[in-house]
């Protein structure tokens, strides 16, 4: 049945769901689109693989409804919702092979043995796995059973597809290459996938939004890339990336306004439709990456004398870390080469500067 | 070194000698089953398959013979299906007083045989169905069952708990689930299961002799011919019975160990 491209695939409208006393998660609302790559992202026990089971009905919400397709599915039984799963664990059973792994779904609606059979391998080889039909699950290695599940998944064809933190258990390396898997078949297929994670970097590499949960409340829906830039609570910009991030009081709100913090004053272009006035808490987040550094005083606006402690290595990007004049960590990103050529020592006085427009400031700083 | 050798020695020795303790009467029973001689006495006599002969044209033993093998193949069926039973209700459900319900179901091997024998008599005979090849069937799988429970449940405790929900969300109903993912991920212990209460219920002799009136099994005519006089026919009766057993246990065991000795988990 086709949809209206305005009309959510899935719906959440204010869905609440509690264990007892704890509650797992917390009134939030959520519409998901047809064709999109969307992340649900948070620390353990922010209630998103709670969110991902009441969609596929394997948890009933205590409160508020979930629509499919504009249909409530409160009280449509796990069989009957066409919500495949890709697991954490991947649950494939084991004392069945390959392809009648993938079979599996098929058999359930009653599809014939030999169109099934049929069905079953297009799709091990469409993950070019077909090579594995007859073997059983414990002869594969971890990134093939990974392909295993995804065909045992999408063997029905369903318009939607949820993956709990399905590659949690491969190693570095085979991550990266099956989260290109991931997109490419999400593109080929256009079907929506809902996808688990509490790893940014599954989260940024793959989706077209993303949500990120704490505490099972939503705190920011945004692209990757808005989520990385503009922070909408204090959460987001200290669980994702690196963000530093700085509290104090508005003293002056014309075109920029101007913060006063324990660190210093400085002026931040706000391009929300916030209207800030004198006197408002508020905390100023700068990303790591857009600090330039120098062991010189430049006397601009938006500058800070730090004391150097520490560099972390990772590639070809350094991350240093400086305190600040009231002792708080700063960090600054920038090029292993731009660094050398500075040649610090630990304890030196290192200037840190940015461009008003890189600030951002949050209005909860709770 | 040489003193972890050593120590390594004493106890396969010691190992051996338990082994010696086990066997040797029932060993010996075996060779004096083929001894023509008529008691038990060295040095042994030529070689015979006279006991055997004597001991199976006898029309007693064979009914004893046929009560068993009814009595035990039942017993086995109905002991496993329990066994399975109680095993997935605990593995799946959580309830008040479920731990009073799994100590009630695993209770009755604790119980000393006579008294239960005692009290399944007393019960039986009360509700009109003591002497029957039923009253047999009854007592043994109430005997079996737990041992079916725990083998089945040994095999569940392995299950990733995700597997059932797995084959739910791909659209099977709970009882499709069951048919087709709880019974085959548990086939090898339900087989293993199988072999073992039958085994038990073919060698149980105090309670079978308590309820079994005029049907009786392999182990209680053993009994009785032993009452009478010495006779070497017990130690061929003996045997068959003793290799027949063995023979079930050890199949459990080796289904039990290479089915499952597959991974069961996968992912990690």
């Amino acid at each position: 049945m086709p949809t209206n491209p305005a009309q959510p695939l899935v719906l959440f409208d204010h869905v609440t769901k509690r264990f007892g006393l704890t509650t797992a998660v917390d009134s939030i609302s959520l519409e998901i689109f047809e064709g999109e790559f969307l992340s649900i992202m948070g620390p353990s026990g922010c209630g998103k693989t709670t969110t991902l089971r009441m969609l596929a009905g394997l948890e009933e919400p205590s409160e508020g409804d979930i629509q499919l397709a504009g249909e409530r599915i409160n009280n449509v039984t796990v069989s009957e919702r066409d919500t495949p799963m890709v697991w954490q664990s991947l649950a494939l059973f084991p004392f069945l092979n390959v392809i009648k792994n993938v079979e599996f779904g098929l058999k359930m609606r009653g599809v014939s043995a030999t169109e099934r059979r049929q069905r079953a391998l297009d799709w091990l080889e469409r993950l070019e796995i077909a090579d594995f039909a007859d073997r059983e699950i414990s002869q594969l290695s971890g990134g093939q059973q990974q392909r295993v599940a995804l065909a045992r998944s999408l063997v029905t064809e369903p318009r939607i597809l949820l993956l709990d933190e399905p590659l949690s258990a491969l190693d570095a390396n085979l991550v990266v290459r099956m989260q290109g898997v991931l997109t490419k078949l999400q593109k080929e297929l256009g079907i929506t996938f809902v996808y688990v994670t509490h790893r940014q970097s599954e989260a940024f590499a793959m989706s077209d939004r993303v949500v990120i949960m704490n505490q099972g409340r939503i705190e920011q829906i945004d692209s990757a890339k808005g989520i990385y830039r503009n922070p909408a609570t204090r959460f987001v910009a200290e669980f994702v990336g690196a963000n530093n991030i700085l509290t104090g009081t508005v003293i002056a709100a014309d075109e920029l306004i101007e913060i006063e913090t324990p660190a210093g004053r400085f002026k931040c272009a706000e391009n929300s439709d916030h209207t800030w006035s004198i006197g408002d808490t508020t905390s100023l987040v700068i990303s790591a990456d857009l600090i330039r550094l120098s062991t010189s005083a430049v006397n601009e606006t938006n500058e800070m004398a730090c004391r150097f402690i520490s560099e972390e290595f990772v590639g070809s990007i350094v991350t240093v870390l400086a305190e600040t004049p009231d002792g708080a960590d700063f960090r600054i990103q920038l090029q292993q080469r731009e660094l050398s050529e500075l040649d610090l020592n630990v304890g030196a006085t290192i200037y840190v500067r940015w461009d008003s427009h890189d600030a951002h400031l949050l209005r909860d700083t709770t | 070194m040489i003193r972890a050798k050593a120590y390594d020695g004493l106890f396969y020795f010691y190992v051996a000698l338990v082994f010696v303790f086990v066997f040797l009467p029932i060993l010996t029973s075996f060779v004096f089953s083929f001894n023509s001689e008529r008691f038990p006495t060295i040095p042994l006599g030529h070689f015979t398959l006279h006991w055997y002969t004597l001991a199976f044209t006898d029309a007693d033993v064979w009914d004893a013979f046929r009560v068993s093998l009814i009595v035990s193949v039942s017993v086995a069926f109905i002991a496993t299906f329990l066994g399975f039973c109680t095993a997935y209700t605990d593995y799946r459900y959580n309830f008040f007083g479920k731990s009073a319900y799994l100590a009630l179901s695993l209770l009755p091997p604790t119980i000393p045989l006579v008294i239960m024998g005692l009290a399944m008599l007393a019960l039986l005979a009360r509700i009109g169905m003591s002497g029957k090849i039923i009253s047999i069937i009854v007592s043994h799988v109430v005997l079996c069952s737990p041992f079916a429970m725990a083998i089945v449940r040994m095999r569940l405790a392995q299950i990733d708990p995700n597997l059932e929900s797995a084959a739910w969300n791909l659209g099977a109903s709970q009882w499709r689930t069951m048919r087709e993912v709880i019974v085959p991920f548990c086939a090898p212990a339900l087989i293993s299961a199988f072999c073992l209460t039958a085994a038990v219920s073919f060698d149980e002799f105090a309670v079978a002799w308590f309820v079994s009136g005029l049907n009786k099994t392999v182990p209680v005519i053993i009994l009785e011919i032993l009452q009478g006089n010495t006779d070497p026919r017990i130690n061929a009766i003996g045997s068959v019975v003793f290799v027949t057993s063995i023979t079930l246990i050890i199949l459990a065991q080796i289904i039990y160990m290479r089915k499952s000795s597959r991974k069961t988990l996968t992912g990690f």
